[in-house]
Formats: C-alpha cells, structure tokens, sequence
C-alpha cells in the first residue's frame, strides 16, 4: 500500500521534470520512500486545514528535492494533482525550489543548502513553548552536511533537549560533483551526530517498515533529538538514474521518460 | 547645540520587556551577546522566552525563522556587524523570502563602536538590508526613537532591521515627538538646503543647521529614521522647497541613505546633492570621537558640504 504510494510519487517525479525539462530527479528518487511514509502514514497533518496548530511539520532542507515534495503535498490533497506539470513553469505555484509564498503545505522556503535544521529548529522550539505534541521532521541531503550551518543547529537541538525533532539524511553518497567521500568527506557520519548528542539510528531508506519503525522508535525517545540516516540509492527505482550522478539535477528526455515510467509500473 | 544623551540600547531593553509583558507571543533570541545587546533584560524577566544560540548567527537566524513560522513574533539580537554580513543569505533565504515576523535588532553599528576597530565596525549593514525584499530598514535617531521603533516593529507584519549604536546618543526627538515606519519627520524647518539624516548624525545635522543659521544659511533637517521603505514624500516636498540636499549617515556612502535618497531624487528630482558618509574604506581603533571626525562625520563636513551644495544650485 504505502509502496505503491511511494511508486506514484516516483512517476510524478518523471513527469513533473520531464515536463519541465529541468530539476532534480536522482535525489527526489532516494528520498521517496521515506517522503510517502511521512506524509501517508507517521504525520498528523490536515491537508483541508494547512495551518492547523497542532499538526506534525515538515522541512525540506535539501530543497532541490521539491518534485518528490510536490507529489506528496498534491497527493495528499493541498493542491490539485494536475498544478504537478506546471513545476518551474512561469507563473506556477511551483517554483524550482519550495516556497512558502507560493505553495499550499509548505512551511519554509528551503534551496539555500544546510538551513533547514535550523528553522526545524525553531518549529521545534515553538511547539515546546506552546506545549503542543506536534513533531518535526527535517529532510537533509548528505552533501548539504558539508555547510557549516547544519553543525550549530546540530548544537543547538540537543543543548535544547529538542526531542520533538527528528531529522533524516538522505545518504545516497553522492553529490553535484561526485561521491561525497570524495568531494568533502563526511564519514564517521554516525558518530558525529553522536558527539553532537543526537539519538542516531541508521537504516534502509527504501525499506518501508524500517522507515515506519524508525519513525516509531524516534517518538519514544526523550531528551535528544533523533537522526535516521537512511542508505538510499540516487535515482532508486529506475534502473538507468539509479547511481548516476548525472541525474542529478537533469531532466530525462524522451525515451527514458518512457522507459522510466515503465519501469515504474506505469502502463504506456 | 548642548545635548542631553541617551542609550539606545537601554531602550531596546525597555521596549522589548514592555513587550514581552504585553505579548505572549514574542521570543527573544541571542548569540551570546546579550549583556551587551541588552536582551538580557528580556531573559530575566522571560527566561522560558529567551534563547541563547551561542556564537552562531546562521543558526540565530534560521531558528529565529523556524519561531516566526509557528506564530512567534521573533526579535533577534547581536552586534550589527555579524547580524548582517555573517548570515546575509540565511536572512535572505529563510526570513526575507517567506517574508516572515523576525525583528532583527542590531547593536554596535557604525564607527563608533571604537576600540574593537574595523572587523566590529558594521558601514556596509543598512545597504546589507535595504537590498532585500520584504525587508523594512530603520535606523533611529536616539534612545527615545530607538524605544518606538522596537515598540513598531512588533506590530509590523514582516521581516525588519532595526540599527543602533553601542554609544550613547544626543536626544533630537521628544517623548511625543510622532513615529511611524516609513515617514520621515522634519526636526527643523528651512528654505536654503534640506539636510537628511539617520540614526545619530541627525543629531550632527542639528549641530549644523545651528552654525548655518549664524552663516546666514536657512537650513531644514528632515530626519530619515526609517531607510527603506524610504518616505519619498517628505524629502521630495524638503528638497523642492530648498533645491539642494546634503545626506549624513554613519554609514558608507556606497550603499546606504545617501544612496537611497540619490536614487530618489536622481529619478524624481534631481538636485545638487553631497553625501556625508564614510568613504570606501573599512574603519580602525579609536576613541568614537575621534573616529567621528576622522571619517568626516561632523558638523564641519556637513556644512562644507551644504555650502557647496548651494553655490551649485546658484549655477
């Protein structure tokens, strides 16, 4: 059930950039599962009331994986899922990167690497002040770890005991220009969120339960702050962008959109 | 002109635990800075309501972003140096751009901060500001306006910038003196050269305005206590009675009210025009006095500047 969920967000991340002929399917891939879990089972969330106080809130750090971000939010029912073709078309609610101006569901305006923590920060402070249960969840690339930003908010979050934050990142070891443990290592990547204070569980990000299960047992920590690093693969689900740096933050052209959606259960 | 000074800082404080009583909405954050800032009087009185972030501006204003987003009216202190240069993008990205309640109040802008020399000397922090959308850039004049522009930003929906100095500061403004963001309030009255200033040069500009009239010079003094969004209306109705302006700022003069009202004016106006400013440089160690007339910031360089503003109108 929530597979196939997680399956419809991948075709829509082929069609939404194959559409637009631009953005960023390889990251917006590895973090599917994980997406669909949040916003079709673990979040309390009202998509017919988006400023409900008491709801669970969500920050897409690495902001540039805003297709699989849009699905879920049109899915989900804050928008029509028609508007998904309109991504990065002039004068769409769409925008390459997500916008709270802009788009219905979207708490904060992200694409500024390494930011996101901090704001979920601030969320997490708020909700503690306001005594509410809501949780927050923070989307991290494993690239973006290398600003500096994310290690004061690292700080931060457990000096404050914000056990009401679970942060995931998204550890498909790669980046723009090539595997991250080449560009600018991040390994022991456990054990410095560790030192740092955090609760840290790792897990397959693409095997549902383990995601449901981490999810689970975050919420049951108290004191800390959680980190899930999630192994995931670049470009998961379709054989040719799967591991390729190139899918990075490119569109597929014609043939492998075809390709893509078939291997993605879609009938042509 | 015998002044009467007053702490800018003291009346931040003032405001912000006057509001803090009033609100319960407003969240003060620090980046370990606040004996200095003088947040620490919010934190004692609120200390559920108060953060510390420690040395860390990015995340002060992330966070800061994250409270805003929950329905918090955030103030955010430290020194305006690092309040604006060290997290400009994290203020672009996370708070101009959802255009979002945090109150960035700044202490120890300008050349006056003194001995800790130029790395703390923030010249470049309103042009820093007023670049960005959303963004309201107020600069006031003394402890009484510094007090109503913290008491105005809390009710602005919006992102803000609010400057103030370490030093204490000559009182042009009255009690009941009028504030509202984005209207200038003219100090003086007068019909040969209009004389613009923000923050504590308005004050230098009284000073001038003083010696002019001596010199036969009739000049009006429009303090700019808010920079952006700039009250185009005043200065133009100022600059058309008296055909010429001279700008004051403790500030660079490449970014700052000079080049706001030099922008106006070229547009709307143009007039024969001098900016008072710092020059295209960084600042030093010294005495804030000293400082002040180093880098031109005087009574003497305003009317200098006025009189040649005047003989070029007569051209």
């Amino acid at each position: 059930m929530l597979e196939s969920k997680a399956n419809l967000l991948r075709r829509h991340i082929i069609k939404m950039t194959f559409a637009a002929q631009s953005g960023h399917p390889g990251g917006s891939l590895s973090y599917a599962d994980i997406v669909t879990a949040l916003f079709f089972k673990v979040m309390r969330h009202r998509p017919g009331e988006p400023n409900w106080e008491d709801r669970d809130k969500f920050v897409l750090s690495k902001g540039h994986a805003a297709p699989v971000y849009y699905a879920a939010l049109a899915e989900s029912g804050y928008f029509p899922v028609e508007d998904l073709l309109s991504l990065r078309k002039l004068g769409s609610h769409l925008q390459g990167h997500p916008c709270r101006m802009k788009t219905p569901g979207v708490e904060i305006s992200t694409g500024s690497l390494g930011q996101g923590l901090s704001v979920a920060n601030g969320m997490a402070l708020a909700a503690k002040l306001d005594r509410r249960l809501s949780r927050i969840f923070c989307l991290m690339g494993d690239g973006e770890l290398q600003e500096g930003q994310n290690w004061e908010a690292a700080m931060l979050a457990s000096h404050y005991k914000l056990d009401n934050l679970t942060a995931f990142v998204d550890r498909n070891k790669m980046q723009i220009d090539g595997p991250t443990e080449q560009v600018m290592s991040l390994e022991p990547l456990g054990d410095k969120w560790r030192a740092f204070g955090w609760n840290v569980l790792e897990i397959n990000g693409h095997d549902m339960r383990q995601v449901l299960d981490a999810c689970e047992a975050a919420a049951h920590v108290t004191g800390k702050p959680t980190m899930i690093i999630a192994h995931t693969i670049k470009g998961k689900g379709v054989s040719f962008m799967e591991g390729a740096i190139a899918f990075h933050g490119k569109a597929p052209n014609a043939d492998e959109y075809r390709i893509a959606l078939k291997e993605l259960g879609e009938s042509a | 002109m015998k002044w009467v000074y007053t702490s800018q800082r003291k009346e931040y404080a003032n405001a912000l635990v006057e509001i803090g009583m009033a609100r319960t909405d407003v969240v003060v954050l620090d980046a370990d800075l606040s004996s200095s800032t003088r947040t620490v009087e919010f934190a004692k009185k609120f200390p559920e309501r108060f953060f510390n972030v420690g040395i860390a501006e990015q995340n002060l204003m992330g966070t800061a972003a994250g409270l805003a987003v929950s329905g918090k009216t955030v103030f955010a202190s430290t020194f305006a140096v690092f309040a604006t240069g060290r997290c400009w993008d994290q203020i672009r990205q996370s708070i101009a751009y959802p255009n979002i309640n945090v109150k960035i109040v700044a202490t120890h802008a300008g050349i006056t901060v003194g001995g800790d020399g130029a790395s703390h000397q923030a010249l470049e922090d309103i042009g820093l500001m007023s670049t960005l959308p959303n963004m309201c850039v107020l600069v006031p004049a003394d402890g009484i306006e510094a007090y109503k522009a913290v008491k105005a930003v809390a009710e602005h929906k919006g992102p803000c910038y609010v400057r103030l100095g370490r030093a204490d500061v000559p009182m042009v403004t009255k009690v009941d003196s009028p504030f509202t963001i984005g209207k200038a309030t003219v100090l003086r009255e007068g019909a040969d050269v209009t004389l613009v200033g923000c923050g504590q040069m308005v004050a230098v500009c009284m000073d001038a305005a003083e010696e002019l009239e001596k010199r036969g010079v009739s000049a009006e003094v429009v303090n700019m206590s808010t920079v952006k969004p700039l009250d185009e209306a005043t200065l133009l109705r100022s600059v058309k009675k008296t055909g010429c302006v001279v700008t004051a700022e403790e500030h660079s003069t490449k970014s700052g009210l000079g080049c706001a009202v030099a922008c106006s004016l070229s547009e709307n106006y143009p007039a024969p025009l001098r900016r008072v400013g710092t020059p295209d440089c960084f600042g030093e160690s010294g005495e804030s006095n000293e400082l002040m007339s180093r880098y031109g910031l005087t009574a003497e360089h305003i009317i200098d500047s006025a009189e040649e503003v005047i003989r070029r109108k007569k051209k």
